[in-house]
Protein backbone atom coordinates (compact mmCIF):
# COMPACT_ATOMS: atom_id res chain seq x y z
CA UNK A 1 0.00 0.00 0.00
CA UNK A 2 1.33 3.25 -1.10
CA UNK A 3 2.63 5.51 1.79
CA UNK A 4 3.19 2.49 4.36
CA UNK A 5 4.79 -0.13 2.56
CA UNK A 6 7.90 1.81 1.39
CA UNK A 7 7.88 3.12 5.58
CA UNK A 8 8.40 -0.20 6.35
CA UNK A 9 11.72 -1.54 4.28
CA UNK A 10 13.12 -3.65 6.25
CA UNK A 11 16.65 -2.85 4.34
CA UNK A 12 15.72 1.17 5.39
CA UNK A 13 15.53 0.01 8.96
CA UNK A 14 18.64 -1.38 9.00
CA UNK A 15 20.39 1.60 6.88
CA UNK A 16 18.86 4.05 9.72
CA UNK A 17 19.88 1.69 12.35
CA UNK A 18 23.48 1.85 11.37
CA UNK A 19 23.41 5.51 11.48
CA UNK A 20 22.31 5.83 14.84
CA UNK A 21 24.69 3.03 15.77
CA UNK A 22 27.28 5.05 14.35
CA UNK A 23 26.40 8.45 15.59
CA UNK A 24 25.90 7.78 19.46
CA UNK A 25 28.08 8.57 21.86
CA UNK A 26 29.16 5.81 24.12
CA UNK A 27 29.42 7.67 27.12
CA UNK A 28 26.24 9.18 26.88
CA UNK A 29 22.87 7.76 27.67
CA UNK A 30 19.79 8.99 25.72
CA UNK A 31 16.61 8.48 27.44
CA UNK A 32 13.74 9.13 25.19
CA UNK A 33 9.85 9.00 25.73
CA UNK A 34 7.30 8.15 23.15
CA UNK A 35 4.51 9.68 24.47
CA UNK A 36 1.93 7.78 21.93
CA UNK A 37 0.61 4.28 22.21
CA UNK A 38 0.92 4.00 18.59
CA UNK A 39 4.79 4.24 18.40
CA UNK A 40 5.12 2.18 21.92
CA UNK A 41 2.77 -0.13 19.47
CA UNK A 42 5.42 0.05 16.50
CA UNK A 43 8.11 -0.06 18.90
CA UNK A 44 7.32 -3.58 19.80
CA UNK A 45 5.68 -4.94 16.92
CA UNK A 46 8.61 -4.03 14.38
CA UNK A 47 11.72 -5.25 16.90
CA UNK A 48 12.98 -1.58 17.16
CA UNK A 49 13.80 -1.40 20.53
CA UNK A 50 16.30 -4.32 19.25
CA UNK A 51 17.94 -2.29 16.55
CA UNK A 52 19.02 0.34 19.27
CA UNK A 53 22.34 0.63 20.29
CA UNK A 54 22.14 -0.27 24.60
CA UNK A 55 22.21 3.47 25.48
CA UNK A 56 19.28 4.31 23.63
CA UNK A 57 16.18 3.73 25.87
CA UNK A 58 12.72 4.12 24.93
CA UNK A 59 10.65 5.05 27.90
CA UNK A 60 6.70 4.16 27.23
CA UNK A 61 4.74 7.28 27.74
CA UNK A 62 1.14 8.12 28.90
CA UNK A 63 -0.54 8.23 25.11
CA UNK A 64 -3.35 5.81 24.96
CA UNK A 65 -6.52 7.28 25.74
CA UNK A 66 -8.08 3.65 26.83
CA UNK A 67 -5.16 3.55 29.64
CA UNK A 68 -5.40 6.85 30.85
CA UNK A 69 -9.59 6.48 31.24
CA UNK A 70 -9.95 5.95 34.95
CA UNK A 71 -12.33 3.61 36.43
CA UNK A 72 -14.88 6.15 37.13
CA UNK A 73 -15.37 7.09 33.70
CA UNK A 74 -16.15 3.32 32.91
CA UNK A 75 -18.09 3.15 35.91
CA UNK A 76 -20.67 6.39 34.45
CA UNK A 77 -21.05 4.28 30.89
CA UNK A 78 -22.20 0.90 32.75
CA UNK A 79 -24.42 2.71 35.00
CA UNK A 80 -25.80 4.20 32.15
CA UNK A 81 -26.06 1.34 30.35
CA UNK A 82 -27.38 -0.69 33.13
CA UNK A 83 -29.77 1.46 34.97
CA UNK A 84 -30.94 3.88 33.02
CA UNK A 85 -31.43 1.64 30.16
CA UNK A 86 -29.70 3.91 27.46
CA UNK A 87 -28.19 2.27 24.06
CA UNK A 88 -24.20 2.75 24.81
CA UNK A 89 -22.47 2.89 21.83
CA UNK A 90 -18.38 3.26 22.09
CA UNK A 91 -15.38 2.65 19.76
CA UNK A 92 -14.18 -1.32 20.48
CA UNK A 93 -11.04 0.10 22.18
CA UNK A 94 -13.33 0.65 26.02
CA UNK A 95 -15.39 -2.48 25.61
CA UNK A 96 -12.58 -4.46 28.09
CA UNK A 97 -11.47 -1.74 30.23
CA UNK A 98 -11.89 -3.20 34.22
CA UNK A 99 -14.05 -1.49 35.70
CA UNK A 100 -15.50 -1.22 39.23
CA UNK A 101 -17.50 -4.88 40.93
CA UNK A 102 -15.21 -7.05 38.28
CA UNK A 103 -17.50 -5.45 35.21
CA UNK A 104 -16.25 -4.09 31.98
CA UNK A 105 -18.47 -2.70 29.07
CA UNK A 106 -18.42 -6.63 27.65
CA UNK A 107 -19.73 -7.98 30.85
CA UNK A 108 -22.19 -5.26 31.24
CA UNK A 109 -23.35 -6.16 28.02
CA UNK A 110 -22.99 -9.82 28.61
CA UNK A 111 -25.59 -8.85 31.56
CA UNK A 112 -27.81 -7.49 29.28
CA UNK A 113 -27.57 -4.30 29.04
CA UNK A 114 -27.51 -2.40 25.22
CA UNK A 115 -24.30 -1.63 24.77
CA UNK A 116 -23.02 -1.30 21.21
CA UNK A 117 -19.53 -1.07 19.43
CA UNK A 118 -19.42 1.36 16.56
CA UNK A 119 -16.54 2.39 14.00
CA UNK A 120 -17.29 5.66 13.82
CA UNK A 121 -19.08 8.30 15.87
CA UNK A 122 -21.47 8.73 12.72
CA UNK A 123 -22.65 5.50 13.43
CA UNK A 124 -24.28 6.23 17.17
CA UNK A 125 -25.70 9.54 15.81
CA UNK A 126 -27.30 7.29 12.91
CA UNK A 127 -28.26 4.81 15.73
CA UNK A 128 -30.17 7.42 17.75
CA UNK A 129 -31.72 8.29 14.33
CA UNK A 130 -33.10 4.99 13.98
CA UNK A 131 -34.68 4.35 17.69
CA UNK A 132 -36.16 7.80 18.33
CA UNK A 133 -37.78 5.91 20.96
CA UNK A 134 -34.43 4.95 22.94
CA UNK A 135 -32.02 7.59 24.37
CA UNK A 136 -28.84 6.74 22.61
CA UNK A 137 -25.64 7.78 24.25
CA UNK A 138 -21.96 7.82 22.87
CA UNK A 139 -18.98 6.85 24.88
CA UNK A 140 -16.47 9.77 23.28
CA UNK A 141 -12.75 9.00 24.31
CA UNK A 142 -9.51 10.03 22.78
CA UNK A 143 -7.20 12.32 21.92
CA UNK A 144 -7.14 15.35 19.67
CA UNK A 145 -6.94 12.99 16.85
CA UNK A 146 -10.48 11.96 17.55
CA UNK A 147 -12.16 14.81 19.35
CA UNK A 148 -13.06 16.48 16.09
CA UNK A 149 -15.43 13.25 14.71
CA UNK A 150 -17.11 13.86 17.98
CA UNK A 151 -17.57 17.26 17.80
CA UNK A 152 -18.81 17.10 14.28
CA UNK A 153 -21.95 14.39 15.31
CA UNK A 154 -22.57 16.81 17.97
CA UNK A 155 -22.57 19.63 15.90
CA UNK A 156 -24.98 17.59 13.60
CA UNK A 157 -27.28 16.21 16.35
CA UNK A 158 -28.05 19.97 17.03
CA UNK A 159 -28.35 20.71 13.64
CA UNK A 160 -30.60 18.06 13.04
CA UNK A 161 -32.27 18.23 16.59
CA UNK A 162 -31.86 14.58 17.40
CA UNK A 163 -32.80 14.73 20.75
CA UNK A 164 -32.32 11.41 21.87
CA UNK A 165 -28.45 11.65 21.41
CA UNK A 166 -25.76 12.39 24.06
CA UNK A 167 -22.03 12.46 24.30
CA UNK A 168 -20.31 10.98 27.53
CA UNK A 169 -17.30 13.18 26.80
CA UNK A 170 -13.86 12.09 27.72
CA UNK A 171 -11.86 13.34 25.55
CA UNK A 172 -8.53 14.62 26.68
CA UNK A 173 -4.99 16.80 25.47
CA UNK A 174 -1.84 15.59 24.81
CA UNK A 175 0.37 19.07 25.66
CA UNK A 176 -1.40 18.81 29.47
CA UNK A 177 -0.33 15.60 29.76
CA UNK A 178 3.24 16.20 28.37
CA UNK A 179 3.41 19.50 30.69
CA UNK A 180 2.60 16.61 33.80
CA UNK A 181 5.15 14.90 33.49
CA UNK A 182 7.52 16.95 32.87
CA UNK A 183 6.40 18.74 35.95
CA UNK A 184 6.48 15.65 38.02
CA UNK A 185 8.60 14.53 40.82
CA UNK A 186 10.12 12.17 39.10
CA UNK A 187 11.32 13.94 36.33
CA UNK A 188 11.85 17.68 38.35
CA UNK A 189 13.83 16.27 40.88
CA UNK A 190 13.84 12.80 41.79
CA UNK A 191 15.41 12.01 38.38
CA UNK A 192 13.81 8.39 38.37
CA UNK A 193 12.29 9.05 35.04
CA UNK A 194 15.22 10.93 32.76
CA UNK A 195 13.87 12.08 29.75
CA UNK A 196 16.44 13.76 27.69
CA UNK A 197 13.71 13.98 24.41
CA UNK A 198 10.17 13.28 22.89
CA UNK A 199 9.20 11.79 19.96
CA UNK A 200 6.44 13.65 19.60
CA UNK A 201 2.45 12.32 18.80
CA UNK A 202 1.69 11.52 15.06
CA UNK A 203 -2.16 11.36 14.22
CA UNK A 204 -2.65 14.06 16.94
CA UNK A 205 0.01 16.30 15.37
CA UNK A 206 -2.16 16.03 11.93
CA UNK A 207 -5.09 18.40 14.17
CA UNK A 208 -3.04 20.45 16.42
CA UNK A 209 0.22 20.64 14.30
CA UNK A 210 3.84 20.97 15.67
CA UNK A 211 3.55 24.33 17.45
CA UNK A 212 1.93 23.48 21.12
CA UNK A 213 5.00 21.56 21.19
CA UNK A 214 7.50 24.77 21.25
CA UNK A 215 6.59 25.57 24.54
CA UNK A 216 7.96 22.39 26.17
CA UNK A 217 11.87 22.60 23.56
CA UNK A 218 12.16 26.37 24.98
CA UNK A 219 10.80 25.91 28.41
CA UNK A 220 12.22 22.68 29.37
CA UNK A 221 15.06 22.22 27.20
CA UNK A 222 13.65 18.82 26.06
CA UNK A 223 13.93 18.54 22.03
CA UNK A 224 10.97 16.96 20.66
CA UNK A 225 10.54 14.68 17.03
CA UNK A 226 6.95 14.61 15.88
CA UNK A 227 7.01 10.80 13.99
CA UNK A 228 4.81 8.97 11.73
CA UNK A 229 3.69 5.77 13.23
CA UNK A 230 5.46 3.09 10.68
CA UNK A 231 9.04 1.96 11.56
CA UNK A 232 11.02 3.69 9.63
CA UNK A 233 9.48 7.08 10.60
CA UNK A 234 10.20 6.03 14.38
CA UNK A 235 14.10 5.54 13.78
CA UNK A 236 14.56 8.07 12.24
CA UNK A 237 12.60 10.34 14.47
CA UNK A 238 15.46 8.85 17.23
CA UNK A 239 18.42 9.28 14.77
CA UNK A 240 17.22 12.76 14.86
CA UNK A 241 16.87 13.41 18.37
CA UNK A 242 20.44 11.93 19.04
CA UNK A 243 21.44 14.27 16.44
CA UNK A 244 19.89 17.06 18.78
CA UNK A 245 21.32 15.76 22.32
CA UNK A 246 24.82 15.36 20.54
CA UNK A 247 24.25 19.29 19.43
CA UNK A 248 23.14 20.54 22.42
CA UNK A 249 19.73 21.38 20.59
CA UNK A 250 16.48 21.62 22.16
CA UNK A 251 14.06 22.12 19.23
CA UNK A 252 10.46 20.61 17.69
CA UNK A 253 11.67 18.87 14.46
CA UNK A 254 9.15 17.30 12.18
CA UNK A 255 9.77 13.86 10.56
CA UNK A 256 6.15 13.60 9.71
CA UNK A 257 6.44 16.55 7.68
CA UNK A 258 3.89 14.49 4.83
CA UNK A 259 1.05 15.41 6.89
CA UNK A 260 2.05 17.79 9.69
CA UNK A 261 2.04 21.23 9.65
CA UNK A 262 3.16 23.79 11.88
CA UNK A 263 -0.71 25.25 12.14
CA UNK A 264 -2.11 21.96 11.88
CA UNK A 265 -5.79 21.45 10.65
CA UNK A 266 -7.73 24.87 11.36
CA UNK A 267 -10.47 23.61 10.32
CA UNK A 268 -10.69 20.70 13.29
CA UNK A 269 -9.22 22.98 15.57
CA UNK A 270 -12.07 25.67 14.84
CA UNK A 271 -14.91 23.08 14.47
CA UNK A 272 -13.80 21.25 18.37
CA UNK A 273 -13.40 25.09 20.06
CA UNK A 274 -16.72 25.38 18.57
CA UNK A 275 -18.36 22.04 20.04
CA UNK A 276 -16.02 22.11 23.32
CA UNK A 277 -14.52 24.04 26.62
CA UNK A 278 -11.80 23.35 28.83
CA UNK A 279 -12.33 21.37 31.55
CA UNK A 280 -11.05 22.49 35.02
CA UNK A 281 -9.65 19.15 36.07
CA UNK A 282 -9.52 15.55 34.68
CA UNK A 283 -8.68 12.67 36.27
CA UNK A 284 -6.31 10.38 34.56
CA UNK A 285 -5.20 6.80 35.32
CA UNK A 286 -1.78 6.77 36.42
CA UNK A 287 -1.34 11.18 36.29
CA UNK A 288 -4.26 11.34 38.84
CA UNK A 289 -6.04 14.69 38.81
CA UNK A 290 -4.52 17.19 35.96
CA UNK A 291 -5.95 20.76 35.50
CA UNK A 292 -7.01 21.79 31.99
CA UNK A 293 -6.31 18.68 30.28
CA UNK A 294 -9.40 17.85 29.09
CA UNK A 295 -12.55 18.65 27.33
CA UNK A 296 -16.21 18.88 27.94
CA UNK A 297 -19.14 19.83 26.03
CA UNK A 298 -20.45 23.95 25.89
CA UNK A 299 -23.42 25.07 27.70
CA UNK A 300 -24.70 26.03 24.09
CA UNK A 301 -25.09 22.17 23.37
CA UNK A 302 -25.72 20.98 26.80
CA UNK A 303 -29.10 19.38 25.89
CA UNK A 304 -26.29 17.15 23.92
CA UNK A 305 -24.29 16.35 26.74
CA UNK A 306 -24.73 13.08 28.44
CA UNK A 307 -22.96 14.61 32.29
CA UNK A 308 -25.93 17.17 32.14
CA UNK A 309 -28.86 15.03 30.45
CA UNK A 310 -28.23 12.31 33.20
CA UNK A 311 -27.26 14.45 36.16
CA UNK A 312 -23.54 12.22 36.53
CA UNK A 313 -21.41 12.76 38.65
CA UNK A 314 -18.01 11.04 38.58
CA UNK A 315 -16.78 9.55 41.30
CA UNK A 316 -12.79 8.24 41.43
CA UNK A 317 -12.30 4.74 42.19
CA UNK A 318 -8.46 3.39 43.00
CA UNK A 319 -6.70 0.83 40.64
CA UNK A 320 -6.36 -2.85 42.00
CA UNK A 321 -3.43 -2.60 44.59
CA UNK A 322 -0.95 -4.57 42.87
CA UNK A 323 -1.66 -2.78 39.24
CA UNK A 324 1.83 -1.12 38.18
CA UNK A 325 -0.38 0.56 35.17
CA UNK A 326 -0.24 4.09 36.76
CA UNK A 327 3.57 3.61 37.37
CA UNK A 328 3.95 2.14 33.50
CA UNK A 329 2.28 5.26 32.60
CA UNK A 330 4.40 7.68 34.09
CA UNK A 331 7.37 5.77 32.74
CA UNK A 332 8.71 4.91 36.28
CA UNK A 333 8.44 1.38 35.86
CA UNK A 334 7.95 -1.31 32.70
CA UNK A 335 5.16 -3.49 32.05
CA UNK A 336 7.76 -6.84 33.27
CA UNK A 337 8.00 -5.01 36.69
CA UNK A 338 4.47 -5.89 37.53
CA UNK A 339 3.66 -8.70 39.22
CA UNK A 340 0.53 -9.19 37.41
CA UNK A 341 2.17 -8.73 34.39
CA UNK A 342 1.54 -12.33 32.19
CA UNK A 343 0.33 -13.93 35.00
CA UNK A 344 -3.25 -12.87 36.25
CA UNK A 345 -3.29 -10.01 33.86
CA UNK A 346 -2.95 -11.48 30.05
CA UNK A 347 -4.62 -9.35 26.75
CA UNK A 348 -7.44 -12.18 27.43
CA UNK A 349 -8.41 -11.39 30.72
CA UNK A 350 -6.75 -7.59 31.93
CA UNK A 351 -6.40 -6.60 35.08
CA UNK A 352 -5.26 -3.59 34.19
CA UNK A 353 -5.98 -1.03 31.36
CA UNK A 354 -2.13 -1.09 29.87
CA UNK A 355 -2.74 -4.75 28.97
CA UNK A 356 -6.42 -3.98 27.33
CA UNK A 357 -6.43 -1.87 23.91
CA UNK A 358 -2.98 -3.29 21.58
CA UNK A 359 -1.56 -0.07 22.03
CA UNK A 360 -0.78 -0.63 25.99
CA UNK A 361 2.40 -0.79 26.98
CA UNK A 362 1.80 -3.62 29.00
CA UNK A 363 -0.01 -5.75 26.01
CA UNK A 364 2.25 -4.73 23.25
CA UNK A 365 5.29 -6.34 25.61
CA UNK A 366 2.99 -8.97 25.94
CA UNK A 367 2.11 -9.65 22.33
CA UNK A 368 5.97 -8.99 20.78
CA UNK A 369 8.50 -8.44 23.58
CA UNK A 370 8.19 -10.61 26.21
CA UNK A 371 10.17 -13.33 25.48
CA UNK A 372 13.32 -10.74 24.86
CA UNK A 373 13.35 -11.32 28.93
CA UNK A 374 14.55 -14.95 28.49
CA UNK A 375 18.44 -15.22 27.56
CA UNK A 376 18.95 -18.48 25.56
CA UNK A 377 18.95 -21.62 28.15
CA UNK A 378 22.42 -23.82 27.35
CA UNK A 379 21.81 -26.66 24.84
CA UNK A 380 20.32 -30.25 26.44
CA UNK A 381 16.42 -30.36 27.32
CA UNK A 382 17.21 -30.94 30.32
CA UNK A 383 18.67 -27.69 31.51
CA UNK A 384 17.88 -27.69 35.00
CA UNK A 385 15.49 -24.38 35.94
CA UNK A 386 16.89 -21.37 36.66
CA UNK A 387 19.74 -21.96 34.34
CA UNK A 388 19.02 -19.16 32.14
CA UNK A 389 17.41 -15.89 33.02
CA UNK A 390 14.18 -17.24 32.98
CA UNK A 391 11.25 -14.36 33.81
CA UNK A 392 9.25 -16.13 36.60
CA UNK A 393 6.35 -13.61 35.88
CA UNK A 394 6.27 -15.21 32.67
CA UNK A 395 6.94 -18.55 33.14
CA UNK A 396 5.88 -19.21 37.34
CA UNK A 397 5.75 -22.85 36.54
CA UNK A 398 9.14 -23.49 35.33
CA UNK B 1 -6.44 4.54 19.21
CA UNK B 2 -5.58 7.12 17.17
CA UNK B 3 -4.93 4.41 14.61
CA UNK B 4 -5.37 5.99 10.77
CA UNK B 5 -4.35 4.85 7.58
CA UNK B 6 -3.63 6.47 4.08
CA UNK B 7 -6.07 5.74 1.51
CA UNK B 8 -6.76 7.35 -2.13
CA UNK B 9 -9.54 9.77 -3.16
CA UNK B 10 -11.38 8.20 -6.28
CA UNK B 11 -14.72 9.80 -6.29
CA UNK B 12 -16.42 12.57 -4.47
CA UNK B 13 -20.10 12.22 -2.93
CA UNK B 14 -22.28 14.88 -2.12
CA UNK B 15 -22.72 16.58 1.57
CA UNK B 16 -18.99 16.36 2.10
CA UNK B 17 -18.50 12.86 1.84
CA UNK B 18 -15.93 10.72 -0.51
CA UNK B 19 -15.09 7.07 -1.30
CA UNK B 20 -11.65 6.41 -0.97
CA UNK B 21 -9.47 3.34 -2.05
CA UNK B 22 -7.31 0.99 -0.08
CA UNK B 23 -5.48 -1.41 -1.84
CA UNK B 24 -8.58 -2.32 -3.33
CA UNK B 25 -11.22 -1.59 -0.57
CA UNK B 26 -13.46 1.36 -1.15
CA UNK B 27 -14.83 2.84 1.88
CA UNK B 28 -17.63 5.75 1.85
CA UNK B 29 -16.13 8.45 4.12
CA UNK B 30 -16.68 12.50 5.94
CA UNK B 31 -14.28 14.75 4.17
CA UNK B 32 -16.39 17.66 6.03
CA UNK B 33 -12.41 18.38 7.92
CA UNK B 34 -10.65 18.04 4.85
CA UNK B 35 -13.07 19.98 2.86
CA UNK B 36 -10.17 20.49 -0.14
CA UNK B 37 -9.62 17.09 -0.80
CA UNK B 38 -9.67 16.02 -4.45
CA UNK B 39 -9.69 13.09 -6.28
CA UNK B 40 -6.53 11.43 -6.77
CA UNK B 41 -5.47 12.62 -3.22
CA UNK B 42 -4.18 10.69 -0.69
CA UNK B 43 -5.58 11.56 3.35
CA UNK B 44 -5.59 10.03 5.97
CA UNK B 45 -8.50 8.17 7.19
CA UNK B 46 -9.47 7.83 11.07
CA UNK B 47 -12.93 6.60 12.23
CA UNK B 48 -14.35 7.18 8.84
CA UNK B 49 -13.16 10.86 9.03
CA UNK B 50 -9.74 12.41 6.92
CA UNK B 51 -8.36 14.24 8.63
CA UNK B 52 -5.20 15.10 6.53
CA UNK B 53 -4.23 15.15 3.38
CA UNK B 54 -0.87 13.91 2.10
CA UNK B 55 1.90 15.63 0.62
CA UNK B 56 3.58 13.50 -1.83
CA UNK B 57 6.91 16.17 -2.20
CA UNK B 58 7.11 16.11 1.83
CA UNK B 59 6.50 12.25 1.34
CA UNK B 60 9.75 11.91 -0.88
CA UNK B 61 11.48 13.95 0.55
CA UNK B 62 11.07 11.94 4.09
CA UNK B 63 11.73 8.73 2.30
CA UNK B 64 15.70 10.71 0.82
CA UNK B 65 16.23 11.67 4.61
CA UNK B 66 15.73 7.66 4.73
CA UNK B 67 18.75 7.37 2.67
CA UNK B 68 21.05 9.29 3.81
CA UNK B 69 24.35 8.54 5.44
CA UNK B 70 25.44 9.18 9.34
CA UNK B 71 26.25 12.36 9.90
CA UNK B 72 30.35 11.34 10.79
CA UNK B 73 30.40 9.39 7.47
CA UNK B 74 29.13 12.15 5.19
CA UNK B 75 31.61 15.02 6.45
CA UNK B 76 34.99 14.39 4.55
Amino acid sequence: MKYIDEFRDGDGARHIAANIAAEVRPDVTYNFMEFCGGHTHAISRYGIADMLPANVRMIHGPGCPVCVLPIGRVDLAIRLALEQGVMLCTYGDTMRVPASDSLSLIKAKARGADIRMVYSAADALKLAEQNPDREVVFFAIGFETTTPPTALVVRDAAARAVKNFSVLCCHVLTPSAITHILESAEVRQLGTVPIDGFIGPAHVSIIIGSQPYEHFAEEYRKPVVITGFEPLDVMQGILMLVRQVNAGRALVENEFSRVVTRGGNLAAQNLVSQVFELRESFEWRGLGEVPYSALKIRPAFAAWDAERKFDLHYASVPDHKQCECGAILRGVKRPQDCKLFGTVCTPESPMGSCMVSNEGACAAHYSYGRFRNISPTPPGPLAPPGAGEVNSHIWPTL
Amino acid sequence: MCLAIPARVVELLPGMRAIVDLSGVRKDVSIDLVDDAQVGDYVIIHVGYAIGKIDPEEAARTLALFAELAQSEAQP
